[in-house]
């Protein structure tokens, strides 16, 4: 039952990432658009717990940063004075889903110091920060996008499944047009002919629909097959003998047998979509400056001024590293026939 | 490749004789007589004389060439007339008095009337200089003349053994043999082939190259930086103020109740922070502006103008008068009630303006304009600017041709080509607008230097007064060459670091030029 626990620790850890993106306001301990123009390009906060004199402390602490005089981005701790780790401390005021509002932060450390757990970018803003809000937009449209794209993919492959016939060939041979179309490309066409500049809700559903436009037809393809056998079954062809309706044949013992399939689809698209959504975003096509996303917080790494001299720009590509993983875990034990259908 | 006649020294940026031995201006300004250097050859061996310099001028003239050039020789809309008097001696005959003078004839590249004769009579004389022409074709009196290249990889150049100049001990020059550009696509692999050691000198060079190379300096010691300090560029916020009327563009007009009024740009200009721009996106290597003179064009500069530093306080006085207020959650709303929102363009090829503008955004934000940055493609973001007017404000930048205010014609006078908050003004649109035209005018025609200074002083506290762009921060000119690489004699005007290219040489083992 080794896999079995493995599936376990890999659902935590998606749930977790979930969790803190839902929840970002409380989990990042700065604004996604702070930005300290006293802290660009700060590399990650060092956490001590020995202090200068050789004392252990129990609670974690910072030192201030400070730039070094005359050198522009050298930082330098001040030593002087420590400012310990808090939890629930309180901080910058937010608005949660524009109900609750609240000042409690997760961690934090008391100004003037500050804590950049991943450093900060060229504008000073907490890269940790960014990364929690940017998992929010990555993962819902990621998440959403792939609902969207099973939800298309299960009705067209259903339409194929039950009619057959030419309404069969003719989506089936278009599904497979699109399938053969490069998909980066058509992510990149389809994003063009949309208006540029457009507000950040309407460029997340943009966003959205072109990832879960691109991606609907593998799954068609799928469900279709699925459809097709399950309809060859013998509980299904006696449901169909003994009078059963089209319709309530359908729902009731066709549509029922796709759960597994819709599972595991569900388990490798969203992790797909999730990075095509990061990949239209580092481009430059995502939602605008300055809300985040985790494709947008990349973008400076295409510049060899981040690989040469902020290192710390690559901390959030480690930190994505677990999701995607577990993602893949739940897939390939999903589509092992060892496990019960209904774990 | 080519040279002019008298040359602008790229350091100390005066006038010096090129190809002309010497030159006499008339008293009125209007007579330019030009005494060639006798025994001149082209890079094929060809002599070279007046009637190479008429022909010259012929082509750059010629309505059907095209040549960027012809603006510059043409004054008031009447071209230069230009005669040969004898074999070594041309008159040329302005149609009124110039005040830049003799400094228009740097780089007007003098032609080989022998090769180009034909094919201007033809017709085909564009053509006859393509990519693809041979470089025997090819004849000029520069340092250096092509030698066989593969297109689109580079530029291959070899030393001209007709070049005029010698050295002090009478060895003649250029003491290269080999000058090749390279073609790279953008910065980051420019840096990588010199760090690579595939070029020797990378110029010009951008702030984040420099600090990278100033990092990694103990790993690559062979390797000198330098900055040369302020450049002639300005970095600016364009609002757009084009009469959009016939354009059908509702919403940008409706931004133009904002924009149009002078204390609007007035406070945006205050609570823009220019000290962090030189910080943040030049890491100090550039100088912040109040009006679109750089510091590095010291004849010209007024120096008497205030340099205010940032003042949100100030900012919201001048938008409180002006009949702005807040919300609960200090969003800017205008006299009318509508909150204040736009957008600013930029070019995604350009970092540091990228960079800029989003710092812009940062600062307008704490003013509670909500102001939204996008970045379009160099072409689209041009076509926008100077075609359609569909764009709200813009972050662009300017470059001065030479450091003297009649190369900047374009920009001030109300018809100019680059007049670019409000092109094609029939006539002023505003008063002051029309003051400067005949501020720079009389600038043009002006020959007494202090009188010329005036006119021009004015013409920036004009600027600064009512504020047509907002003059944000001018990058320093940054180069790095190999430390064997000797006698390298940069400017702070193209061509940078290869301005003394005919002089530059490579030192033996061992010694370096770095200071």
């Amino acid at each position: 039952m080794r896999h079995l626990s493995l599936l376990r620790i890999s659902v935590a850890v998606i749930a977790s990432f979930y969790l803190v993106a839902i929840a970002a306001e409380f989990f990042a301990p700065y604004g996604f658009a702070v930005s300290d123009r006293e802290h660009t390009n700060c590399p990650p906060t060092r956490i001590h717990v020995v202090d200068e004199s050789g004392h252990w402390h129990l609670r974690p602490f910072v030192y201030r940063y400070v730039e070094l005089p005359g050198e522009l981005e050298s930082y330098q701790e001040v030593r002087s004075q420590r400012y310990p780790l808090e939890f629930f401390i309180q901080g910058a005021k937010y608005k949660f889903a524009n109900i609750l509002s609240g000042r409690r932060h997760l961690f934090g450390v008391a100004s003037p110091a500050s804590i950049f757990i991943f450093g900060t970018d060229e504008y000073g803003r907490d890269q940790l920060s960014r990364f929690i809000y940017g998992a929010r937009i990555s993962l819902i449209v990621g998440t959403l996008a792939a609902a969207v794209a099973l939800f298309i993919g299960l009705g067209v492959g259903a339409l194929c499944g039950t009619f057959g016939g030419w309404v069969d060939v003719v989506i089936m041979r278009f599904t497979e047009l699109f399938m053969a179309l490069p998909w980066l490309y058509l992510l990149l066409a389809v994003r063009a002919i949309l208006p540029l500049r457009t507000s950040a809700s309407v460029s997340l559903l943009i966003l959205l629909s072109v990832v879960a436009l691109v991606g609907w037809a593998k799954p068609a393809r799928l469900f279709r097959g699925v459809i097709l056998s399950a309809q060859e079954l013998d509980f299904v062809v006696a449901a169909s003998v003994i009078g059963g309706g089209k319709w309530y044949v359908f729902r009731r013992h066709v549509l029922p047998q796709t759960g597994s399939l819709l599972l595991t689809q569900a388990a490798l698209l969203i992790p797909q979509f999730v990075i095509a959504e990061v990949t239209l975003s580092f481009l430059g096509l995502g939602v605008g400056e300055p809300i985040p996303s985790w494709g947008s917080i990349l973008a400076p790494l295409a510049r060899y001024e981040s690989l040469a001299l902020h290192w710390w720009l690559v901390l959030p590509v480690c930190a994505v590293v677990p999701l995607f993983f577990s993602y893949h875990e739940v897939t390939s034990i999903l589509q092992r026939d060892d496990i019960p259908p209904m774990m | 490749m080519h040279a002019d006649l008298i040359h602008i020294n790229r350091v100390s940026l005066k006038t010096e004789p090129a190809l002309a031995k010497s030159w006499k201006v008339s008293a009125d300004g209007k007579i330019i007589t030009i005494k060639l250097r006798e025994g001149l050859r082209f890079s094929d061996g060809q002599p070279f004389d007046a009637d190479d310099v008429v022909f010259s001028f012929r082509v750059y003239q010629d309505e059907k060439i095209h040549s960027p050039q012809r603006d510059l020789l043409t004054i008031n809309g009447k071209p230069i007339a230009v005669e040969r008097v004898d074999t070594y001696t041309v008159r040329f005959t302005l149609p009124d008095t110039y005040a830049a003078g003799e400094r228009i004839f740097d780089s007007v590249a003098m032609l080989p009337r022998h090769k180009l004769e034909k094919s201007l009579a033809d017709g085909t004389l564009a053509k006859q200089w393509a990519l693809n022409a041979a470089p025997s074709d090819i004849a000029g009196l520069g340092p250096f003349r092509f030698r066989p290249y593969v297109p689109g990889q580079q530029i291959a150049l070899e030393r001209n053994p007709f070049y005029w100049k010698q050295d002090k001990s009478g060895v003649r020059l250029p003491y290269l043999s080999e000058l090749d550009f390279l073609f790279v696509a953008n910065e980051d692999a420019q840096l990588l082939r010199f760090e690579s050691g595939d070029t020797d000198v990378l110029s010009p060079m951008s702030a984040s190259s420099y600090a990278i190379l100033k990092n990694s300096a103990n790993s690559s010691p062979n390797v000198c930086l330098n900055d040369l300090g302020a450049s002639l560029e300005f970095n600016f916020l364009d609002f757009n103020l084009n009469d959009v009327s016939s354009k059908n563009l509702p919403d940008v007009q409706r931004k133009q109740t904002w924009f149009g009024d002078v204390r609007f740009r007035k406070a945006v200009s205050s609570a823009i922070d220019r000290d962090a721009l030189v910080r943040l996106v030049y890491g100090g290597r550039a100088t912040p502006l109040w009006e679109h003179v750089t510091p590095a064009d010291k004849a010209w500069i007024n120096t008497s103008l205030p340099r205010p530093a940032r003042s949100l306080d100030q900012a919201r006085k001048i938008l409180k008068d002006a009949g702005y207020s807040w919300d609960g959650d200090g969003n800017l709303k205008d006299p009318k009630g509508t909150p204040v929102s736009f957008t600013i363009a930029v070019s995604v090829s350009s970092q540091p303006r990228s960079k800029i503008a989003t710092l812009v955004q940062q600062d307008l934000g704490d003013l509670g304009m909500n102001v939204q940055v996008v970045p379009l493609e160099f072409r689209a973001l041009l076509d926008r600017v100077f075609n359609t007017f569909d764009y709200d404000a813009a972050v662009l930048a300017l470059t001065s041709g030479d450091a003297d205010p009649t190369s900047e014609m374009n920009i001030w006078l109300s018809s100019g080509a680059t007049h670019v908050w409000h092109l094609n003004e029939a006539s002023p649109a505003t008063p002051w607008e029309a003051e400067i035209d005949r501020l720079m005018n009389q600038q043009m025609t002006t020959v007494a230097y202090k009188k010329r200074k005036a006119l021009y002083d004015r013409v920036q506290e004009i600027e600064q007064q009512n504020l047509p762009f907002i003059s944000l921060v001018s990058p320093n000119v940054l180069f790095a060459a190999k430390k064997n690489l000797g006698n390298v004699q940069p400017a702070i005007i193209e061509p940078y670091a290869l301005a003394g290219v005919d002089q530059t040489y490579f030192y033996e083992k061992g010694a370096n030029s770095c200071q």
